[in-house]
């Protein structure tokens, strides 16, 4: 407590790019603060970090990004011992004033001056019928088996949904030499050519993603667009043996397959957000609720500030951007001198990004319609086995249509992954259902503790 | 034995490790997950309690939960994010209870 006098206590959640590089900016203002981390090891998920006796290269496990990934994972570990770093620790709530925290150690509760949330992000999914099977995964499963414990998720892998992540992990699996079956994307070409406008933001991250492209093709992987999925294949006992889908010009295909990374880009991680009662606004262009923020990261809250993933799918790049740009909003509130080129020249780059990014969403669009068209046997909420049809009678027999009361009746956002991976394809099944636009079905609402915690862990205490 | 789902690529110099599956001893490597460990030799974490099936983990990144397994003492452990150690005795389901509980 003694030094909270002298300096305010700011604490940053999540250490991935923005995290990371928000606590250096506050160090470098002569600010100490709390960083705190789910995970093991700094990094974040895009530039996560493999277990210490792993051997493999910043190149073998990033690629272009290589340079990044080696400057964010650098730049902590030079700032590790400084800060009060927590990691292996989850905060599971926020309210008061302060984060409720749990590790091994126990629960705590930290009160805060300014906190800064980089909670990054989770895969968006969108159901198929069959993705229950075992053999089935994220896309971002995909990628961590691969990056975290050299695995490939099955011997014979197909690529499902759409966005830039689906080319690159299919093109690291094939560069690590998994077997592909297929990539098959649900966005049409032409969408590319009317994202290039934006696209072009940030020539360098999009000549990668046609590298990726050419690669894949090099490769001789099947690289399909306009796809409709249809079923993932397979049986309860046994798991995931292919997939089925509509091609582009109608006809059906099946391609065998043991396992299936399905993704549909990301959405970011809000939780906290939503506890520390930040406001959220509709984004029509992605159809997904997101907190408010000033063009710095401040949210509506005083005193809490987002940046990276976990506010917009900017990508990596743009969080290291957004999480200096978090810490100098908190410095600026707390009555440092901020040069005011620095921002500009910060929020420049976050707006270029901004602009790539919006291009990723009409290149790749989230696909709401095939909620619409999802079988009523298809199971939407994957941890409770809900299945659409269950979702749709609720909406007709009850007329429930608000996503928290169909949530009540139905369990669809109630189970163990608390909506994260539902939720947004669950609002897509109601608005179908009652017809009505996905706004006006709102948002899950945040509920802590934000993950399942163990029961058996002792107080910690209070700070 | 089975042929696993997952399939290692790189890293396999690592030293070996015993864990112990629903008593069967599983050999993995240090630096191995939970899940790596159990999936590199097997096929399927758990059962699902709602009747739809075999489970083997979705996200892999300590967000959807599908991962959970037990210690023979009925200790719930994420698999995606717990380390392998040599020893371990897991069950691939809840010792001594049926779903749903109040633990």
């Amino acid at each position: 407590m003694a030094d909270r006098e002298l300096t305010p206590r700011i604490v940053v959640v999540g250490a991935g790019p923005a995290g990371v590089r928000a606590a250096q900016t506050l160090l470098e203002a002569g600010i100490r603060p709390v960083v705190i981390d789910e995970a093991a090891r700094a990094g974040g998920q895009i530039y996560r970090r493999q277990p210490t006796n792993f051997r493999r290269s910043h190149e073998a496990l990033y690629g272009t990004e290589a340079a990044r990934a080696q400057a964010v994972h650098d730049g902590f570990d030079a700032i590790a011992a400084t800060v009060d770093y927590r990691p292996d620790t989850l905060v599971w709530n926020i309210a008061d004033g302060q984060v409720w925290t749990a590790s091994e150690r126990g629960y705590a509760t930290l009160a805060y001056d300014a906190l800064i949330l980089c909670t990054g992000a989770t895969d968006r999914l969108m159901p198929v019928k069959g993705w229950h099977y075992a053999g089935a995964y994220s896309l971002g499963a995909a990628q961590v088996a691969l990056k975290a414990q050299a695995c490939a998720i099955g011997a014979r892998v197909v690529f499902m949904g759409s966005g830039p992540l689906l080319y690159l992990v299919a093109s690291q699996y094939v560069k690590a030499g998994a077997k592909v079956a297929a990539v098959l994307d649900t966005s049409p070409l032409s969408n590319r050519l009317r994202a290039a406008v934006d696209l072009i933001a940030q020539p360098g991250i999009l000549a990668d993603g046609v590298a990726l492209t050419r690669a894949l093709a090099k490769a001789g992987v099947p690289v399909l667009t306009g796809v409709t999925p249809l079923e993932i294949t397979g049986n309860a006992e046994n798991g995931v043996n292919g997939v089925r889908v509509r091609l582009a010009n109608g006809t059906e295909r099946d391609f065998a397959a043991d396992a299936v990374a399905l993704g549909y880009h990301l959405r970011p991680e809000t939780q906290l957000a939503d506890l520390a009662r930040c406001d959220f606004a509709f984004d029509a262009k992605t159809r997904q609720w997101l907190p408010k923020r000033d063009q710095d990261g401040r949210a509506s809250v005083a005193g809490v500030y987002l940046a990276g993933d976990g506010a917009r799918i900017l990508g990596a790049r743009s969080a290291e951007v957004s999480g200096r740009l978090a810490a100098l909003a908190a410095l600026a509130d707390l009555g440092h001198k901020v040069d005011p080129l620095t921002l500009v020249h910060l929020r420049r780059q976050v707006a270029s990004y901004a602009r790539f990014a919006r291009g990723l969403a009409t290149a790749f669009p989230w696909p709401h319609e095939q909620a619409a068209n999802l079988p009523d046997e298809a199971i939407v909420c994957r941890c409770e086995a809900v299945t659409a049809g269950d979702l749709r009678r609720v909406v007709n027999e009850t007329g429930a249509k608000e996503a928290n009361r169909a949530k009540a009746f139905s369990r669809v956002g109630m189970g163990r992954c608390q909506g994260r991976y539902c939720g947004h394809a669950g609002a897509e099944v109601i608005a179908a259902c009652a017809n009505i636009p996905v706004e006006q079905v709102g948002r899950l609402r945040g509920q802590a503790p934000v993950k399942p915690l163990p029961v058996a862990i002792a107080p910690e205490g209070e700070e | 034995m089975t042929q696993g789902r997952f399939v290692r690529l790189a890293e396999q110099d690592r030293p070996s490790l015993t864990l112990y599956v629903d008593g069967q001893p599983v050999t993995a490597m240090e630096g191995d997950t939970l899940m790596v460990a159990m999936l590199a030799a097997g096929r399927v974490l758990r059962t699902s309690e709602f009747g739809d099936g075999k489970r083997a983990g979705f996200c892999l990144m300590a967000a959807c939960q599908d991962c959970w397994v037990w210690t023979e003492d009925g200790g719930r452990l994420r698999a995606c994010s717990t380390p392998a150690s040599a020893g371990l005795r897991l069950s691939t389901s809840q010792p001594g209870a049926s779903w749903p509980t109040a633990n």
